[in-house]
């Protein structure tokens, strides 16, 4: 689009600016810390923290919950990205902003929102006495804190799925039925492959904030359980322990960054395709 | 003539209230390159789906084989397409493509690999084994999806516009080849196509449909030389369609003169279309013709000069190998085997059946 390599590094500068203030130098400051004690001297005593029982429990824990979060995301998430896909009709608009309309809330709001559910006095037990049923005691469990990972971040698994669904060609489904699969075959030797670079996004974009959540944990959780992230926040707001909660912060990192090596794979294999795609599609076009 | 393999019953198939098939019958017999061809909306596509598995005809039956397939699975139907837009499996390379059905049928496995080579070797493209089909051109994909399809030994292969993507020259050439496979598999072809240059170059057999009625049925001669209503013959090629009157067997008034034909039947004086074709067109010098006129156009095509001539208040289509320079006083005459007299529709139903242009 720029012809003029000077004048597209001009329009990118205040980008460039951004990403240097917001992005590179709050890193840099949080590996100074993670890797430097009180004095400002220079220790791995902060990453190797991690290590401890505490935090080793609250790093396992979070994994458990965000992995579960995330599986249960998918599920939930896949047969109804097929159903959105499939009815290409006029109320998929409809169906689709039901799905974003939470987000139009505040993420706190509607965490909060669910405490108020599950309550031991809350709606839902209310309903269930009503009813002569016994009570639920979910809140302050790791369940509820899963049922808060997923409602909020349920979209996210949502719309990447749904998009690489609705892109597959209607005859390439026919395909394979013509050529004899039936549609147990056909699911999982064509469709599913095919939306592998959406299961991956779907899947980072649920992972990384499950991991790393302390709201969600302290809302549904009570302060009984305790995730990584509830750790490195108490260390910063509570104990103001900066070098400690970085240390926790770089090893928790590391763990996002093999996450997103993964789905960096996938997604250069998913931009092969697309740089395949055109030479069959541009020829439909040159009609 | 050959057995008879499909045979469609009947059929009627509406979409969103709009009737695209109505009441439908065609049969198709083994061993023949059937084209289904019409403009767009036609119903050539959605009766192609149907003897494919793809839709369900709201009515009416569907025979493979004397056995009735109607509401049999795509899966379990003993043919096989090659879809409009390639359709390949693009997580796949060009052999995992080409394997996919024999795998399904747990074909061993070297059978596949001979079938692979085979097929690939029938459609030129030996050594692209393990090319992604997004590296191929389009003629490549074209080449992998029929490959893809005639592994799997089907009676029938059913084509829906797959040179559509294509451009002229590539698609002249994969009609040959397309000719060429049919006689080395020596298995039905049944080919959907809006390109009637295409039709009458592959088919043995012509199915011209429009508005979900086929128009007309027969070999490529007989639909180009000898079409049954107005809407084929516009549609088969250019040609002067002109209003007549029939004013008695063999001989037609063709705006206000009286042409010498070989059509009987029609009775006197009734209405009818006549249709010429540019090219059985004569011009002749002033004097020497049936009716006056003047040529308004002349261009050079190559093989033949197109030109257009004003007589008799129409301006007659002419494709000639002499040139009559633009401005020229002219005399036109048609030898009486080349002037073709069709029925007029005169019912709303038959209206329905024919051009709208």
């Amino acid at each position: 689009m720029f012809n003029n390599k000077k004048t597209s590094r001009l329009l990118s500068s205040p980008y460039i600016v951004w990403a240097l203030i917001f992005i590179i130098v709050p890193l840099g400051m949080v590996v100074y810390y993670g890797f430097t004690d009180k004095s400002g001297a220079f220790t791995f005593e902060n990453v190797a923290a991690i290590t401890s029982l505490v935090h080793a429990k609250a790093l396992g824990l979070a994994l458990l919950l965000s992995v579960i979060s995330t599986i249960v995301c998918f599920v939930l998430a896949y047969p109804l990205g097929m159903i959105l896909a499939h009815n290409k009709m006029s109320n998929q608009g409809i169906v689709t902003t039901l799905f974003i309309l939470p987000m139009w809330m505040n993420f706190l709001l509607r965490t909060l929102a669910w405490l108020t559910l599950l309550e031991n006095k809350g709606v839902i037990n209310g309903i269930l006495e009503v009813l002569h049923l016994p009570g639920i005691n979910v809140i302050n469990t790791s369940g509820a804190i899963v049922i808060g990972m997923v409602y909020n971040f349920l979209p996210f698994m949502i719309l990447p799925i749904y998009n690489s669904l609705s892109s597959i060609d209607d005859n390439v489904i026919n395909a394979a039925r013509d050529l004899g699969a039936d549609a147990r075959q056909t699911f999982f030797k064509v469709t599913l492959p095919l939306t592998v670079p959406g299961i991956v996004s779907g899947i980072t974009m649920v992972f990384i904030p499950a991991l790393t959540t302390f709201a969600i944990s302290t809302i549904l959780g009570g302060s009984k359980i305790l995730l990584i992230g509830n750790i490195i926040e108490q260390e910063f707001t509570l104990t103001y322990d900066w070098n400690l909660g970085a240390g926790l912060s770089i090893v928790l990192m590391l763990f996002i960054v093999v996450n997103m090596v993964v789905s960096a794979m996938a997604d250069n294999g998913e931009e092969q395709d697309k740089k395949r795609m055109p030479s069959g599609r541009s020829g439909g076009a040159s009609e | 003539m050959s057995k008879e393999l499909i045979r469609l019953e009947h059929i009627s198939k509406s979409f969103d209230g709009e009737l695209i098939l109505d009441d439908l019958d065609l049969v198709i017999h083994e061993n023949e390159f059937v084209t289904l061809l019409g403009p767009s909306g036609c119903g050539k596509t959605t009766t192609l789906r149907i003897i494919g598995g793809f839709e369900k005809p709201d009515s009416g039956r569907v025979f493979f084989d004397g056995m009735d397939i109607t509401g049999l699975a795509a899966n379990r139907r003993q043919l096989n397409t090659v879809f409009q837009k390639y359709a390949l499996f693009t997580h796949m390379d060009v052999a995992e493509n080409i394997a996919f059905g024999l795998k399904i049928k747990n074909k061993p496995r070297d059978y596949i690999e001979e079938k692979i080579h085979y097929a690939l070797k029938l459609v030129n493209l030996e050594g692209y084994e393990h090319r992604m089909p997004g590296s191929l051109s389009g003629g490549q994909q074209q080449r992998v999806a029929i490959a893809r399809a005639i592994v799997n030994e089907p009676k029938v292969l059913l084509l829906d516009e797959p040179l559509g993507a294509l451009d002229l020259k590539l698609r002249q050439d994969m009609q040959y080849e397309l000719i060429r496979l049919k006689n080395e598999l020596g298995i039905t072809f049944i080919y959907v196509t809006h390109d009637q240059e295409e039709a009458l170059t592959m088919s043995d057999h012509i199915v011209v449909m429009n508005q979900g009625y086929i128009q007309q049925e027969g070999t490529p001669e007989d639909i180009y030389n000898e079409p049954e209503n107005a809407f084929v013959a516009d549609f088969i090629g250019d040609s002067n369609i002109i209003r007549a009157t029939m004013v008695r067997d063999e001989l037609v008034n063709i705006l206000g003169t009286d042409f010498v034909c070989v059509d009987k039947g029609f009775g006197e004086n009734k209405p009818v279309d006549v249709v010429i074709r540019p090219e059985d067109v004569e011009l002749v010098p002033r004097g020497q013709g049936i009716i006056p006129g003047k040529v308004t156009h002349a261009i050079f095509k190559g093989v033949h000069y197109e030109m257009e001539v004003e007589a008799s208040g129409y301006e007659w289509q002419v494709d000639s190998t002499r040139l009559f320079e633009a401005g020229s006083e002219v005399d036109i005459q048609v030898d009486p085997f080349n002037i073709q007299v069709m029925n007029r529709p005169e019912s709303e139903d038959e209206e329905a059946m024919a051009i709208d242009v």
